[in-house]
């Protein structure tokens, strides 16, 4: 068995419970247990980065510090937690002054953080850990003739971490194709969704989702796989106000990449979460039921 | 009189060294602009902003709304051909403002931001029902309505939590970031 830290971040809680139990019901398929975190605190998301730095840091650091003392590495399911932890535990590894500021606060909760773990986002634990391969053997319900578009949105991806591919990454494909499902075309699928703008610049935000809905539609998928709490509210919550401004007419199921995979490996809706969506993903049932399946 | 720093200067001293190049080896190319995904509702593109403030025109960014829009979503700051972290830059600009406290009043960005600040140092976690007013206020009409939907559809499929979170080892929290910042009241 493999064990990670697993820091889920305040949106799993429960505007994103559906991602949390999805998350620990497929990895445990595959002998890997996410062990939450104890104590953990918020992030931030970027909302400290626009006030201090070293504050945004040494939240983040906390987190950190409470994998390392585990001695396990830290897994995030969102992307945006992901990003923070991944860029906060490479600058404390190299850069010895923050990491002495960092180190100066975090005594304060008899703590320490070294840079001794590593990051990942929770598809990483997929695609490197368990590997497509090992994925395909555990597939029980092929999702044949489901089109998924895979959305990675911006933080997986950016900032560039390590030599990754930030202008055609194919690993959300091949995940998708594991699941015997046909990954879309999807043009748009490293572009933003508009985050927090959602809330500070509605009209923006709005038109972004938008655009994403559009390019998922325009080319055939039956839904929209995230892999960020974010992302998935954006593109679903506000997947009714988009309709009313522009005059749309998107039915397009957004569910996480969990979600889908659970399917696949044979779970029951009922213990992925689904059935809590606003935008309702029955249709994807009925795409998958004529066949042999379920 | 000392030598006081250019407004350029002074936003360079606001980011983090290891990101990326300095501001003033920006070319000008206007990659930035022709991928970022909000320029469309900026004031001024990015790739303006950033000459702007090469050439100290401090008044005119802080003015304009272009690193409020921001969504930091990195696509220029990886496309760059001087690898300068525009994105970073943005962030520095808007740390700039909230501290000379110089943004416009309309701009919901800074008070949301001041507000999910307040509620992770109270508490340790992010609470949505607590934030909702810093941007709620300035909805009009039609958008608030929008949004109290929104939030009463997800409040009945049981996504947004009753009562608000906190963490165990609060006092620790509190005087780990007073360490760093003043926290301002009584917290
Ligand atoms: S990034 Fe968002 S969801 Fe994740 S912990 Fe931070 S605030 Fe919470
Ligand atoms: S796609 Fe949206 S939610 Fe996801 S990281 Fe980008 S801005 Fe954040
Ligand atoms: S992409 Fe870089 S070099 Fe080109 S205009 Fe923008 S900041 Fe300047
Ligand atoms: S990080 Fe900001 S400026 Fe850069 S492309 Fe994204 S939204 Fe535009």
């Amino acid at each position: 068995m493999k064990k990670f830290a697993y820091f889920p971040g305040c949106s799993l809680e429960k505007m994103a419970s559906s991602y949390h139990k999805s998350a620990l019901e497929t990895t445990e398929v595959f002998d890997i247990k996410l062990q939450e975190l104890d104590d953990w605190n918020c992030c931030g998301a970027t909302t400290y980065f626009h006030v201090d730095q070293l504050l945004a840091y040494t939240l983040v650091a906390r987190n950190l510090a409470l994998a390392e003392k585990e001695g396990l590495d830290l897994v995030a399911p969102c992307s945006a937690c992901y990003k923070n932890a991944y860029f906060t535990n490479e600058y404390v590894k190299e850069d010895p002054d923050l990491a002495e500021h960092i180190n100066f606060a975090l005594e304060e909760d008899d703590l320490q953080f070294n840079g001794n773990i590593e990051v990942h986002h929770l598809i990483d634990v997929f695609v490197n850990d368990v590997g497509v391969g090992k994925l395909k053997e555990q597939v029980k319900n092929p999702l044949k003739g489901l089109k998924i578009a895979p959305y990675y949105g911006c933080q997986i991806v950016r900032p560039r971490k390590n030599g990754e591919d930030v202008e055609d990454p194919q690993y959300f494909e091949d995940i998708i194709s594991a699941m015997g499902a046909e990954p879309a075309n999807f043009p748009e699928r490293l572009r933003c969704c508009g985050g927090s703008l959602i809330m500070t610049s509605r009209v923006a935000a709005l038109d972004m989702v938008r655009i994403l809905l559009q390019s998922a539609e325009n080319n055939g998928a039956h839904v929209i796989a995230t892999a960020c709490p974010l992302c998935q509210v954006n593109l679903e919550c506000y997947q009714a106000t988009v309709n009313e401004e522009f005059g749309t007419d998107f039915k397009m199921p957004i569910l996480y990449f969990t979600q889908l995979l659970g399917l696949a490996l044979g779970i029951s809706p009922k213990k992925l979460g689904i059935g809590i969506e606003l935008v309702s993903a029955t249709p994807i049932f009925s795409k998958l039921l004529p066949k042999e399946v379920k | 009189m000392a030598l006081k720093p250019s407004f350029s200067t002074e936003i360079s001293n606001l980011l983090y060294a290891a990101h990326g190049s300095p501001i003033n080896s920006c070319i000008q190319c206007g990659t930035c602009s022709g991928t970022c995904p909000v320029a469309n509702y900026m004031d001024q593109s990015p790739r303006r902003l950033i000459g702007m403030i090469n050439a100290d025109l401090k008044d005119d960014v802080i003015d304009c709304n272009t690193y409020w829009f921001c969504a930091s979503c990195y696509h220029c700051t990886v496309r760059c051909p001087a690898d300068i972290d525009i994105a970073g830059v943005m962030y520095a600009v808007k740390r700039y403002s909230i501290w000379h406290k110089t943004y416009g009043e309309d701009l919901v960005g800074p008070q949301f931001s001041e507000a999910f600040v307040k509620t992770i140092v109270r508490s340790g976690r992010s609470y949505e029902p607590l934030l909702a007013p810093s941007y709620m206020t300035h909805f009009g009409p039609k958008e608030f309505f929008q949004e109290v939907v929104t939030a009463s559809k997800m409040m009945l499929k049981g996504r947004i939590p009753v009562l608000p979170p906190r963490i165990k080892r609060l006092d620790n929290f509190k005087n780990m970031i007073r360490k760093i910042i003043p926290l301002g009241e009584s917290s």
